[in-house]
């Protein structure tokens, strides 16, 4: 099984890289496009990319770990991302981080048991205007208040 | 003729529910058999009145706000579509105050088009700029950006035209213009909008930019914070490729400029240039010490103009105006206009676009409408996370480069956060060094260690352990930040830090912290 799981992430990576080689400065446009396939970067696709760009794996790595993006394993089936920054503060924005932590029992960027919701801070949507403000996978949310929260929570519970 | 009724598609208004608005609007035209079409515009920068739907009537367009999925059936019988009266509506749009006492140069299609209509674009002066640029040589280019008085709208305020002028000196047969897109302080928004609302004019901007220095390739380094401007960019560039505004004959004119969209990975520290550069290089976006400056060794070793979105956006007018007509607004040695984003706890949150010199406290009070608590301001945050905290006893500061720094304080990027009397300033200033603790790159030491003995720090004078040796020490510390520093990031992380002590000494007194502990 496992063996299958890295043939099939060796050739996808390997389909992405050719793909993409020839941009000027290719290795964040592959690291996104194979986040964006497997859902996050797996550890077997790294020494490929290396070996490929001809770049060493502890620069690939490097690469790879500096980015908050980028996961070295899967997220829950949703992602519920919670706006930190200053606007958000002046709004509210720490009760509804706490209410989110109290609502999943999570800590940032932990996944509930049953694998369903990520928590993760995120340091601004540019929705400071709206605030307080977070993102529940690709939707975007301001004005939240405590109720429209655990509402927008219990959905993606379901 | 069928009715036209315009829907923002940018983020603000998606995120107060446009989608949901456009479904009713969409149901109810179909099941009233209506005569109207939905027209996906950008936002007008009113962004407490998003969602604003706005329908066309023949004395001009008429605002509805803010609008709820729920009160659509209602706005239609009220007669929507003639413009009909509502407790939502607010008159024409042009004649609203807020907009209309704003001078938009750079933002003056935002919110009015179809941000991928071209033609919308090309109706309203779309265009004219880079025909005109296109005419000229590319130091006469250099020499009218330079004359405008436009600098640098990232928050560093470096003279655009003297950046472009050491590229367009520079030899090699490779050059390239990067726009910075990695708009990551909290308040500011600009950048967005701009590239959700009227991403040709980035496009004329960065176009410009490479007639004018030599430049055949650029690129616009996104946040990936920002998914929808990320699509909105690509399809637009797409769109000015098929128009031939670029590629191989920008226009027709034998000259060639082209450009890609590329995504950020969630990094505060790639807003720096340097950092920029290395993680659109494919690198670990760690800060480069300068010299040498990326105007002669930027992307990959090659000389680079390196510019905001806002400045490259604010090209376009200035070029189809000329200088003088941008350089007569403005004060001192800030030309030009400034998109001012009023965020946090403000009735009157939103963009506006208006010439340099207003006061702070105009600012928030007048154009701002005060706190959206109804409470009492305590503390404005100008130029995002490492920008300063004013009291209102500084709110006479002008709003323009020079003043706010004679006030150890900053613009930065133009956003402004409006904090209420419950505002806690010491867990603001622990804020400020969590922050850069996250974000530091990790090259240079005082920003890495800085930062997280700066937590610690403050967490022993809140626990009021030897508050005033801890607050000497957190002096210090900022001292050793601010001068030691390689980059912004850990170079001005102390404003937010030492403006709060100095402005706010009681938030920090043992006493008072203290009691709030009891």
């Amino acid at each position: 099984m496992n063996v299958h799981v890295k043939d099939d992430v060796s050739a996808r990576t390997l389909e992405i890289v050719n793909e993409l080689r020839s941009l000027e400065g290719p290795l964040l446009p592959i690291l996104h496009a194979v986040q964006e396939d497997f859902g996050y970067v797996p550890e077997a696709a790294l020494p490929l990319i290396a070996r490929e760009l001809n770049l060493s794996r502890a620069e690939v790595h490097g690469v790879v770990t500096f980015y908050h993006e980028f996961r070295n394993h899967p997220a829950g089936q949703h992602v519920v991302r919670i706006c930190r920054a200053e606007a958000c503060q002046s709004m509210g924005g720490r009760e509804i981080a706490d209410h989110a932590c109290k609502v999943l029992d999570l800590d940032w960027h932990g996944t509930t048991p049953d694998g369903r919701v990520t928590l993760e801070p995120v340091y601004c949507l540019g929705l400071c205007s709206t605030a307080p403000s977070a993102q529940i996978d690709g939707e975007l949310y301001g004005r939240l208040d405590r109720e429209t929260l655990s509402a927008l929570i219990k959905e993606v519970r379901q | 003729m069928s009715v036209r009724i315009y829907i923002p598609r940018d983020s603000a208004a998606l995120a107060v529910g446009a989608e949901r608005v456009v479904k009713a609007f969409q149901a109810e035209i179909a099941a009233r058999g209506l005569d109207a079409t939905i027209v996906r515009n950008g936002s007008r920068g009113m962004h407490w009145l998003e969602v604003l739907v706005e329908v066309e009537t023949p004395a001009g367009r008429v605002a509805y706000g803010p609008v709820a999925a729920k009160d659509v059936a209602g706005l239609l019988d009220a007669g929507l579509l003639e413009g009909g009266d509502h407790p939502l509506c607010h008159g024409l749009t042009e004649e609203f105050g807020w907009l209309k006492n704003q001078t938009r140069l750079t933002f003056s299609r935002c919110g009015i088009t179809d941000p991928l209509d071209l033609d919308d674009y090309k109706s309203l002066g779309g265009l004219v700029g880079l025909e005109r640029a296109l005419t000229m040589t590319g130091a006469e280019v250099v020499m009218e950006v330079t004359d405008s008085g436009l600098r640098g709208r990232g928050g560093a305020g470096f003279p655009t035209g003297i950046k472009w002028k050491t590229v367009h000196d520079a030899s090699g047969p490779q050059k390239y213009i990067v726009c910075n897109a990695d708009e990551g302080d909290s308040a500011t928004f600009a950048d967005r909008m701009i590239m959700e609302g009227d991403p040709f004019v980035l496009i004329e901007g960065m176009a410009i930019a490479g007639i004018a220095v030599g430049a055949t390739k650029g690129y616009v380094y996104l946040r990936s914070e920002y998914p929808n401007a990320i699509l909105i960019m690509n399809e637009a560039v797409e769109i000015a490729r098929q128009a031939g505004v670029l590629g191989a004959s920008v226009l027709g004119s034998g000259k060639a400029f082209d450009m890609e969209i590329r995504s950020g990975a969630g990094a505060y520290v790639c807003g720096e240039e340097t950092a920029l550069l290395n993680s659109l290089e494919g690198k670990r976006g760690i800060v480069r010490a300068k010299p040498p400056l990326p105007a002669l060794e930027g992307f990959l070793g090659k000389p680079t103009v390196v510019n905001n979105v806002i400045s490259l956006a604010s090209v376009p007018v200035i070029m189809e105006k000329g200088a003088q007509h941008y350089k007569d607004f403005g004060m001192g040695r800030s030309r030009g206009t400034i998109p001012i984003q009023i965020a946090g706890n403000v009735k009157h949150g939103g963009l506006y676009e208006v010439a340099f010199g207003l006061t702070l406290g105009e600012i928030v009070n007048e154009i701002g409408g005060g706190t959206l608590t109804g409470r009492p301001v305590k503390a404005v945050q100008v130029g995002g996370p490492l920008g300063a905290y004013f009291p209102v006893s500084l709110f006479d500061t002008p709003f323009d480069y020079e003043s706010f720094a004679a006030r150890d304080g900053l613009i930065g990027h133009a956003g402004i956060t409006v904090f209420d009397d419950t505002a806690d300033m010491l867990a603001q200033a622990r804020f400020a060094f969590e922050f850069c603790a996250i974000e530091s790159c990790g090259k240079c030491t005082p920003c890495r260690i800085g930062s997280t003995r700066g937590v610690e720090t403050i967490d022993k004078i809140s626990q009021g352990i030897e508050p005033e040796k801890n607050l000497a020490l957190v002096a210090d510390l900022s001292n050793t930040m601010k001068f030691g520093s390689l980059c912004a990031l850990g170079g001005f992380t102390p404003y937010p830090v030492m403006s709060a002590i100095n402005h706010f000494p009681d938030d920090f007194r043992p006493a008072a912290t203290l009691q709030a502990a009891e």
